[in-house]
């Protein structure tokens, strides 16, 4: 096991590498940057003496290779650079965003399993049924609704008529809080669960395995519970894998429309600035919580199912 | 239309007087829940590190300058000054500073002036409130390398301070800047960005970034009685439908609004008392690039401003959330001509105008817009079909934010539209039309017209205040006749607050800039929030 965590750890680091050539190239050739945005403020249009020495204190002056050399040789050294922005490193500038992100994906994540696997178990279950066709239809509708426009559904149900829940902001240790964006960020996830977990618990039920157990007498919430749900699993953990995974990059509109502190909109932010630095940053720690979901995902497929050899 | 321009104006008056008539007995106590709408994150908690409005939003609670902005007047004024008296040529300053303690207990001195002064212009900490030194005498100098500090900040005594300025301009309009504060030459330079240590009514005491900043009550701010509020809290809400539900269910107290907002808003029974309304000082226009040759001729651009009916756009796009643009002062301005008239929508006359200039077979140009909703791509959208009544084609160049600032300082660029201070200091913002300012600097149609300079540098060194103000107004007429621009419309600043939120003012400079410490809240604020 230490070995194949030890392999997929070095992995990882031709996929950062490329990420952050990728980001490079595409912010080196489009038009716009830092010192340019400083001037699309309007009132406060910056000077061109400070831009000039603004430039020069970034390095943005220097060459293109020689920007990229520095800035993979402070990576090697885990420091991911000054943010233009706000003069501080960049870790700085991202790790309070890391657990208000970290929670989002979670709790949506939650809201999407306790929600959508069952809806898909029993969906399976009848197939054809009206709930089966009633719980398809929420997948569907799930699957399609735009983020922006059901977060505000949600804000103007829940917390504007009925006035359970804030409609924004963020507390830490606020469950309240967390409601709404989680769910608004869940539905896609969930409506992606229900929809695998039917198709999955639908196939494993027509299994020769599962109708020989049947045959055997074997009384059918057993079955489900100890034949279908375990081979189930994996396919269910895939797919929740690679959506947690996502989730935190995905997260950008909810985190907006909630004014919720995420990666997501300080990736936004940055962007809008051409604080190069921070978006760097912001896209390795995305990527990399990616990669280590799927990490751990990989190993819980050993101890779920003996047959999946991880090393 | 003057009379509308008239009405208008009187009416957002009106509004606003409303708004700070009911002010008789502030009450003390209580939080203000504010909104920062220009997206969900600061980018410092020190000012003088950042240009930008949304941080100046939260600046304004935790600083103060030497001067300030009074809304009411439309003037500078003193603030951490109590006095100040000017020398015979009009440049030296002797400012006298009054009792006032930063929120570490630090006492204001000299010094601090000082120090921040220098600071704020020193070239290699490149900070963007250096633009606030530049009138300062020794400023050049020390900028370029040739001086260690700036020669026309002095030290008289530890109250007393004298600055020097390079011309007969009011420094009032500078110093009064959010983005010049005075700091405390003892605290800690690294800390500016994450514990603030300001002169200001509030101070800090929570900061979630990309979330909200809450503020309280600074017990030992140097005017007597205020703040009147607790705490204060600045919600960082980029998302306009956001604030909506959010106001709309009493979680915040005040919020800005856009077009849609604000159309809504004045037709809901429950909402129309509460709004303040103002003209902002920023001038709405599409700017015409000399490089193309037809741009060349005054006549095309005038006939552009004949082309299209800004009205119609104001009213139907911006749903009447602007004014229409008469000339590049904003009527605020007290330079701004009342009787000067707007450009007709006349596409007969525009017509002729081109033909008399030779482009009777018409002619076609690319607008470089961003999407925004009143000074962008909606808006060129909308003026395509005017302007091909005339002959002229207009193609968009759809761009964001940052590369539209890059497209016009790179001159590459045909026309662009953009939202651009123009005000409040007349002198100033005219000056950026002269032909020796730079495109880099803010003359980015490149405007060079003898007559005009003349009028500005007589400007420059008139003492006369009413006769400097006509001189301007003359610049500025001369500038609306070679329409360098089409003049579409000064912003129409709009708030909505809750009926029990007391003290808000109408900045013309930015309406989200408030004096928070004039801001009150009544008994019939949210329990949790009385």
């Amino acid at each position: 096991m230490m070995r194949f965590i030890l392999r997929r750890t070095l992995q990882m680091i031709p996929t950062m590498l490329a990420v952050v050539l990728i980001i490079f190239v595409i912010f080196s050739v489009v038009p716009g940057s830092f010192i340019t945005s400083l001037m699309s403020e309007g009132r406060n249009a910056t000077n061109a003496q400070v831009l000039t020495h603004l430039n020069e204190q970034f390095g943005l002056d220097q060459p293109l290779l020689v920007r990229l050399w520095n800035y993979l040789w402070g990576l090697a050294h885990f420091d991911l650079g000054i943010s233009y922005r706000t003069r501080e490193p960049v870790w700085n500038v991202i790790e309070p965003r890391l657990w208000p992100s970290i929670k989002l994906a979670l709790c949506a994540m939650g809201f999407a399993a306790v929600v959508g696997i069952p809806l898909g178990f029993l969906a399976a279950l009848k197939p054809g049924s009206v709930f089966d066709s009633g719980t398809m239809v929420v997948a569907v509708s799930g699957l399609s609704l735009p983020e922006f426009w059901f977060g505000l559904l949600l804000m103007y149900v829940f917390a504007l008529n009925l006035g359970w829940l804030p409609s924004f902001g963020y507390q830490p240790g606020s469950i309240r809080h967390i409601i709404l964006p989680a769910i608004a960020l869940g539905v896609s996830p969930m409506a992606l669960l229900a929809r695998t977990t039917r198709a999955g618990v639908l196939d494993v039920m027509n299994a020769d395995f599962v109708r020989t157990a049947r045959a055997k007498g074997l009384a059918e919430p057993r079955l489900v519970r100890s034949h279908v749900a375990r081979n189930v699993l994996v396919l269910i953990l895939t797919t929740m894998g690679l959506q947690i995974g996502a989730l935190m990059g995905q997260a950008i509109v909810v985190e907006k429309l909630f004014s919720w502190p995420g990666i997501g909109s300080l990736l936004v932010d940055s962007v809008s600035v051409r604080d190069i630095p921070v978006v760097q940053g912001a896209v390795l720690v995305i990527v990399l919580w990616f990669l280590v979901i799927n990490m751990l995902v990989d190993i819980t497929y050993a101890l779920i199912d003996p047959r999946i050899k991880v090393g | 239309m003057l009379t509308r321009l008239s009405l208008m104006a009187a009416l957002a008056l009106g509004t606003a007087t409303a708004a700070l008539a009911q002010d008789a007995t502030p009450r003390d106590g209580g939080t203000f829940v504010f909104t920062a709408p220009y997206g969900n994150s600061i980018t410092s908690l020190d000012i003088t590190a950042t240009p930008h409005t949304q941080d100046e939003i939260v600046a304004k609670a935790l600083n103060r300058s030497l001067y300030k902005w009074n809304p009411e007047s439309g003037k500078p004024e003193l603030d951490l000054a109590e006095s100040v008296e000017k020398s015979a040529d009009g440049k030296t300053y002797t400012y006298k500073l009054r009792d006032a303690s930063f929120h570490n207990g630090d006492k204001l001195d000299a010094d601090d002036v000082v120090w921040s002064y220098n600071r704020l212009a020193d070239p290699k900490k490149a900070l963007p409130g250096a633009e606030q030194m530049l009138q300062i005498e020794g400023v050049a100098e020390f900028q370029a390398g040739t001086a260690d500090h700036i020669a026309g900040v002095k030290k008289i005594d530890d109250k007393t301070v004298e600055i020097t300025v390079t011309n007969l301009a009011d420094p009032g309009w500078n110093l009064m800047s959010n983005y010049a504060p005075i700091y405390s030459k003892d605290y800690p330079e690294d800390q500016l960005a994450s514990k603030p240590n300001g002169l200001g009514p509030f101070k800090l005491a929570n900061y979630v970034p990309g979330s909200k900043v809450e503020l309280v009550k600074f017990d030992d701010y140097y005017e007597e009685g205020k703040p009147h509020l607790a705490k204060l809290d600045i919600m960082l809400m980029g998302e306009a439908a956001a604030r909506d539900v959010a106001f709309r269910n009493g979680e915040i107290d005040a919020n800005v609004l856009g077009p849609v907002q604000y159309e809504a808003y004045t037709q809901d029974p429950a909402l129309k008392d509460n709004i303040l309304e103002v003209a902002e000082v920023y001038t709405r226009n599409i700017g015409f690039n000399p490089k193309v040759e037809a741009f060349k001729d005054k006549r095309v651009r005038q006939a552009i401003n004949h082309a299209i009916n800004s009205e119609l756009i104001i009213q139907k796009l911006l749903k009447n959330k602007a004014y229409p643009a008469v000339s590049w002062l904003p009527t605020s301005s007290p330079a701004f001509d009342k009787d000067a008239k707007p450009y007709a929508y006349d596409p007969e006359k525009a017509k002729a105008l081109l033909k008399e200039a030779g482009y009777e077979t018409g002619l076609k140009f690319a607008v470089t817009a961003t999407d925004n909703e009143s000074w962008g791509l909606p808006i060129v959208e909308a003026i395509i079909p005017m302007l091909a009544k005339v002959g002229v084609e207009v193609t968009t160049d759809p761009v964001d934010g940052s590369v539209l600032s890059d497209k016009i300082l790179s001159d590459n660029f045909e026309a662009y539209i953009w939202s651009n201070s123009s005000g409040p200091d007349p002198l100033k913002y005219l000056t950026c039309f002269k032909s020796t300012t730079s495109q880099s600097a803010c003359n980015y149609v490149k405007f060079a017209n003898p007559e005009y300079d003349k009028l500005l540098e007589a400007a420059g060194q008139e003492t006369d205040p009413a006769k400097q103000n006509d001189l301007l107004r003359q610049a500025n007429n001369l500038f609306q006749e070679e329409a360098p621009v089409w003049f579409f419309n000064y912003n129409k600043a709009v708030m909505a607050y809750q009926p029990w939120v007391h003290g808000l003012k109408p900045n013309a400079m930015e309406l989200a800039i408030q004096d928070y410490e004039d801001i009150w809240v009544d008994e019939n604020a949210p329990t949790a929030r009385q």
